[in-house]
């Protein structure tokens, strides 16, 4: 499993996705191979796959630190752990001074699992805003 | 200190600078050098338990012979003697002695076997378990710092583009637009169909003759001719 190949794969489906979603995808230089993964109509909020040893790591950036509404930062925090169980597949992390929500899978994933994930992540990331927008400004 | 502390230190002090690694690339090698070390012991212990266990089951195999012998002579030391052959029954009796004493010879070596074997059995155990943790431990790290790395060349990339991550509500709000909008065309797109399809129903009754009828010269002609 490599990115270029589930790049390929993704943009392929052009709107045959079984999500109903549709991917255009960029690999983005580093040390790392990272695949910025746009879904049509929601390019403000990208999915970044990246694959390491063992497992596939698939990462949206919901907000800063600095979004945070003065005096919410526990509540915030609070809803967003309880949240975490119902919400599909996904979990949420933080990275550096970023809020960030992201899905492992098995390096042994399946392209319709990949699919799968990125769609289910993408949908979990816009609801989560939604559902935070009270903490944010 | 355990490894999840020494990730949480890491990312809490040196998240700001990308460039530097969360854990020093130097100690990871160390680390992985330590798990092909761990890997190597463990085949090691595992091919000595193969040779043990081996050992053992002869070893097991043998005291069984000399009970099984001993068994035998006691049969025969009852047959002397049932036959009033006392001579012979020593005889017989002092084999016996000597096979007990091969017997607690050959049992010494079997428990011997047996217990280093039980030793080696749980070092094996315990290895693998110690190996796995330490690959979980080593995934940890490397997880980290490809996430790391990956989460700097994201941040460049946007630089770079001179794109920036939006606020998220903005983002939210864009997303809902573009939807919306999508959404719109789609209506439009479903009124504009079915317009059109009245429209071709109207040109099939047309053709057909029915509904309203058509005005052509000869209708002009009949009406004007009724009119006089």
């Amino acid at each position: 499993m490599n990115i270029n190949k589930i790049a390929q794969h993704l943009n392929s489906l052009l709107s045959d996705s079984e999500t109903g979603l549709a991917f255009d995808c960029l690999p983005i230089d580093g040390d790392v191979d990272v695949l910025q993964i746009n879904v049509v109509g929601r390019e403000e909020i990208p999915v970044f796959l990246s694959i390491t040893e063992n497992q596939v790591l698939c990462v949206s950036y919901l907000w800063g630190a600095s979004e945070v509404k003065d005096g919410q930062l526990a509540n915030m925090h609070t809803s967003m752990l309880e949240m975490n169980i119902p919400m599909p597949l996904s979990s949420f992390a933080k990275i550096g001074d970023k809020y960030a929500i992201f899905g492992a899978l098995s390096i042994n994933s399946t392209f319709s699992d990949i699919e799968q994930e990125i769609s289910t992540l993408s949908n979990n990331a816009l609801e989560i805003i939604e559902d935070m927008n009270e903490f944010l400004i | 200190m355990s490894i999840f502390k020494k990730i949480m230190t890491a990312v809490r002090g040196g998240v700001n600078d990308a460039a530097e690694d969360i854990i020093d690339a130097n100690s990871t090698r160390i680390f992985e050098q330590e798990i092909r070390d761990c890997g190597n012991h463990l085949t090691k212990a595992k091919r000595d338990l193969t040779g043990v266990m081996a050992e053992e089951m002869a070893a097991g195999r043998n005291v069984e012979r000399v009970q099984k012998e001993i068994t035998e002579h006691e049969g025969y030391v009852t047959q002397a003697l049932g036959k009033g052959d006392d001579a012979l029954a020593l005889q017989v009796a002092e084999k016996i002695a000597n096979l007990e004493s091969q017997l607690a010879a050959e049992q010494q070596g079997y428990d011997s076997y047996k217990s280093s074997s039980a030793r080696l059995k749980s070092l094996v155990k315990k290895t693998e378990q110690q190996l796995a943790e330490y690959k979980r431990q080593l995934s940890m790290v490397k997880t980290t710092e490809s996430v790391q790395k990956a989460t700097s060349a994201i941040t460049d990339n946007f630089s770079s583009s001179n794109s920036k991550l939006l606020n998220a509500k903005d983002s939210l709000e864009r997303i809902k637009a573009k939807q919306q909008k999508f959404d719109d065309k789609m209506k439009a797109a479903e009124t504009l169909e079915s317009e059109g399809s009245d429209a071709s129903l109207e040109a099939k009754l047309k053709e057909a003759g029915i509904g309203e009828s058509q005005s052509n010269a000869n209708s002009v002609l009949e009406r004007l001719k009724a009119k006089k």
